[in-house]
């Protein structure tokens, strides 16, 4: 028979396991490439912050995108996958770094994939840019629309 | 003893802390130029209308209500826009009454200008021989 000993600390042994099994699945390549590069690249940063809602027809996508050149902004759509990039310009590159006092805006390139709920129509999808806040109508293919059954009652 | 009832000696001129009880902080760059500050505000869905700028005791004070298309019935949600505040307490060198701001894709920028002794001057020196 075995014996078991109560040892409180072994708690958090247990713990600091679970925690790295957890963290694994983000180190796609191994362990030995975790630093591989410094910075993870554009497309890693969660740029810009998007709400999404859906009704039976459209999938709506509101992205919070203060200060975009509006023709850098590029919407694409591949089936599922919309894919927003564009650039939030700096104010003016002529101002010297000493004479801010403050910056906390930042600036740069970005892009991100969106994976949206339902297969969509790219030539039918509209993008308004306003007040920093970019709108996308995004119409669903016929065969990604659902279908009402009606119910009969015997 | 002081009754402690009677409410308490409440300083004129302090906000009404039950208004707008939760505010967003808009990021800002200020930053110099030779004619004053100028300070930048992302301020994302918000229509010039809303936007209220105010110098008060040398204080600047930046509000604004933002408009969102998409409230109800979110499938994903990564951000909800609230009310937009925040303050700065500005210096005697700021010409009050010369303070402009323009609204653009979003973005407030405000110029504070400098009093006009602030400002450098460029000296012209006369050279005689």
């Amino acid at each position: 028979m075995a014996t078991y000993y109560w040892e409180p600390l072994a708690g958090f042994e247990v713990l600091r396991r679970e925690m790295d099994r957890l963290f694994e699945q983000f180190e796609p390549a191994g362990p030995g490439y975790r630093r591989a590069a410094f910075l993870p690249g554009v497309s890693a940063r969660t740029y810009p912050l998007i709400n999404l809602s859906e009704d039976a027809d459209n999938v709506l996508v509101e992205a919070l995108a203060p200060g975009l050149d509006p023709d850098s902004i590029e919407v694409t759509v591949i089936r599922d996958q919309l894919r927003i990039a564009g650039e939030k310009a700096a104010i003016n590159p002529d101002i010297k770094p000493e004479a801010y006092h403050r910056s906390e805006r930042g600036a740069g390139r970005f892009t991100r994939v969106i994976p949206l709920p339902a297969e969509v129509d790219g030539d039918k999808v509209t993008a308004e840019y306003k007040n920093g806040l970019l709108l996308l109508t995004l119409p669903k293919r016929a065969e990604a629309k659902p279908k009402q059954i009606e119910v009969k009652v015997s | 003893m002081k009754e402690s009832t009677v409410p308490a000696n409440v300083e004129k001129n302090v906000p009404d802390t039950r208004e707008e009880t939760r505010t967003l902080t808009p990021p800002v760059d200020i930053f110099e130029t030779e004619k004053g500050l100028v300070v930048v505000a992302d301020l994302p869905g918000v229509d010039k209308e809303d936007i209220d700028v105010n110098v008060e005791k040398n204080v600047l004070t930046l509000k604004a209500r933002p408009k969102q298309r998409l409230t109800d019935g979110l499938a994903r949600q990564e951000y909800a826009l609230l009310p937009f505040f925040r303050q700065f307490q500005l210096s005697e060198t700021v010409d009050q009454s010369g303070i402009s701001a323009e609204m653009k894709y979003g973005v407030l920028t405000i110029h504070l200008p400098k009093v006009k002794e602030q400002q450098p001057r460029k000296i012209d020196v006369a050279v005689t021989q």
